[in-house]
C-alpha cells in the first residue's frame, strides 16, 4: 500500500489553521502574528525548494552533489548555532567552533552509519545519506548551541568565582570545571529525556513519517531506534567537543580568563 | 636582596611601572579610585595580560606554570569568591590558633558560606590564602575595607607577623593614611598611570 498523495487543497486547509492562529494571536496582542505568518511562508518555500533539490539529487546520485548538499546544510547549521548564542566568541571562533564540532561529530557518525550499518550501494546514496545527516545535524545543532550558550554565559556570570579559583592556584580546567560540566549536561539532556519518552509520550517524527508512507511499524521502529542512537552519539560527542575546545579558548596560554574573547 | 622585581610593566592605563620588593617589605599603594591599583595587582598575579618583566627571586613570571606563580604571588581580591556550601571546603588546612588570631571561633569552618558577613568573608579569605600555605608575596586589595576597628587591628597584626616570621613581601592597597603609617615600610601612589612616591 503506497502513501495517499496530498493535493494543494489539502495543504491549503492546513494553512488555514495557521492563518486562524495568527488572527487570534493578533487580537490577543501577542506580537507574534507576523513572525508566525513569515515562518509559515518560509516553511512552505524552503521545503518546496528542498523537495525539488532532493528530486534532482536522487536522480543524479553523484558523490560531489551529495557532498555539496551536506556542506550547505552544515554551513546553515553553523550560522544557526552562532545566532543562538548571546555571548559568542569573537572573530572566526564565533562561527567556527560550533560548525567544526558539528562537522566532526555529525559527519563521522553519518559516515559510520552508512558504511558500517545501513550499507546502501553506493554508500553515499542520497536517499539515505541526506535525511540521516539532516536529522543528525538538526539535533547536534540544538545540543551544541545550548551547550555553548551555557558555557559562555556561565563563564561570564561566574567570572569572580573562576578568577577566585585561579588566584588560589587552581589550574584553568579545575577553575571552569563546574561551568564546563553544566554546559555539557545541558547540551545532552534534551536528547536523553527524548530517549526516555520515545514511543511513550511521543511518536518520533521519522517513524511517524515512515508509517504514513506505508512502511510496517516494526520496520519503522528499527530505523527509529537506529536514528535515536546515532543522534544521541552525534549530539553527545559534538557537545563535548565544542565545550572542551570552547572552555580552553576562554583561557589564554597563561591560564587567564579571557572574557574579552566573547562578544557583548 | 630583591624578592619581587617589576620592570617596565605596562597594563591598561598603567605605563612603565618599576618596583623592587624586598622580603618582609610592605609597600602600600594609594591613589584615586580607578587609577589602576587593582589592575596592577591583577597583572602581578598574572590574571590580566601585560607587558614588561616580573621576576620572583630572579626567575621570570613566564618561567613558572601559571597556577604555581599564583600560589607564590598570591592575591587577595577585594571581593572574595566562594563556591562550595561551607567555609571549610575552601580551606587548605586551617588551625584553630589561626582563627583565633583573626577573632574567629573554632566552628568557623563549618559555617555555611551564605550566612557570612562581609567582614567574616574578608578575614576567612585571608586565612584561605595564608593558612597552610607559604606565598612569597601577598597582593592585598584593601584587605580591611569591611572590618570594624578591632578586626582591623587583628588583621594588621596578623599580616605584620607573617611579614616578620616568613619574610613575606606585601603590596597592600589602602585608602587609609593612618593604616599606611602603621603597616607600610614604603608608601607609593598611582597618579595618572604612573607609580610615584607618596
Amino acid at each position: 500500500m503506497g502513501p495517499i498523495p496530498l493535493t494543494p487543497y489539502d495543504l491549503g486547509l492546513a494553512a488555514v489553521l495557521v492563518l486562524l492562529l495568527s488572527v487570534t494571536s493578533y487580537y490577543a496582542r501577542l506580537a507574534i502574528s507576523q513572525p508566525l505568518l513569515l515562518g509559515g511562508l518560509r516553511t512552505a518555500v524552503q521545503l518546496a525548494l528542498i523537495g525539488v533539490v532532493l528530486e534532482a539529487l536522487f536522480a543524479s546520485s553523484r558523490l560531489r552533489w551529495v557532498v555539496l548538499m551536506a556542506l550547505v546544510m552544515l554551513l546553515f547549521a553553523g550560522r544557526e548555532v552562532m545566532a543562538r548564542q548571546q555571548r559568542r566568541f569573537t572573530g572566526w571562533w564565533g562561527y567556527g567552533l560550533g560548525t567544526s564540532a558539528m562537522f566532526v561529530s555529525s559527519f563521522a557518525v553519518t559516515v559510520l552509519a552508512l558504511v558500517a550499518i545501513i550499507q546502501p550501494v553506493p554508500w553515499y546514496r542520497p536517499q539515505y545519506a541526506i535525511p540521516l545527516l539532516g536529522m543528525l545535524l538538526g539535533n547536534t545543532m540544538s545540543g551544541v548551541a545550548l551547550a555553548l550558550d551555557r558555557l559562555t554565559q556561565g563563564a561570564w556570570q561566574q567570572r569572580t568565582i573562576i578568577e577566585g579559583r585561579l588566584l588560589l592556584g587552581q589550574r584553568w580546567r579545575e577553575a571552569i570545571g563546574p561551568v564546563r560540566r553544566e554546559a555539557m549536561r545541558s547540551g545532552m539532556i534534551p536528547t536523553i529525556s527524548g530517549m526516555a519518552t520515545a514511543g511513550v509520550v511521543s511518536l518520533p517524527g521519522m517513524m511517524t513519517g515512515q508509517i504514513l508512507a506505508g512502511v510496517s511499524p516494526i520496520q519503522a521502529v528499527k530505523y527509529q531506534i537506529l536514528v535515536i542512537f546515532l543522534i544521541a552519539a552525534g549530539t553527545g560527542f559534538g557537545t563535548q567537543l565544542a565545550v572542551s575546545v570552547g572552555s580552553r579558548r576562554l583561557f589564554d596560554e597563561r591560564e587567564r580568563l579571557r572574557l574579552d574573547r566573547l562578544k557583548g | 636582596m630583591v624578592l619581587l622585581s617589576i620592570e617596565q610593566l605596562d597594563c591598561g592605563s598603567l605605563a612603565g611601572v618599576n618596583l623592587d620588593l624586598a622580603p618582609g617589605e610592605r609597600v602600600c599603594l594609594g591613589g584615586p579610585s580607578g587609577s589602576g591599583k587593582t589592575r596592577l595587582l591583577r597583572a602581578l598575579a598574572d590574571l590580566d595580560p601585560h607587558s614588561g618583566t616580573i621576576r620572583l627571586n630572579g626567575r621570570a613570571q613566564g618561567d613558572f606554570p601559571p597556577s604555581e606563580w599564583r600560589q607564590h604571588v598570591a592575591m587577595l581580591p577585594a571581593e572574595s569568591a566562594w563556591w562550595a556550601p561551607t567555609v571549610g571546603e575552601h580551606m587548605h588546612e586551617l588551625h584553630a590558633e589561626e582563627l583565633v588570631r583573626l577573632g574567629l571561633p573554632d566552628e568557623a569552618p563549618r559555617w555555611p558560606v551564605e550566612r557570612l558577613s562581609a567582614g567574616e568573608k574578608q578575614r576567612l579569605a585571608l586565612l584561605r590564602l595564608t593558612a597552610g600555605r607559604q606565598p612569597a608575596v601577598l597582593l592585598l586589595d584593601e584587605p580591611t575595607s569591611n572590618l570594624d576597628p578591632a578586626s582591623i587591628e587583628r588583621v594588621e597584626r596578623y599580616l605584620l607577623a607573617i611579614a616578620h616570621e616568613r619574610g613575606t613581601g606585601m603590596i597592600w592597597v589602602s585608602h587609609d593614611s593612618t593604616q599606611i603609617s602603621r603597616v607600610a615600610t614604603r608608601a607609593l601612589r598611582i597618579e595618572s598611570g604612573r607609580l610615584e612616591i607618596a
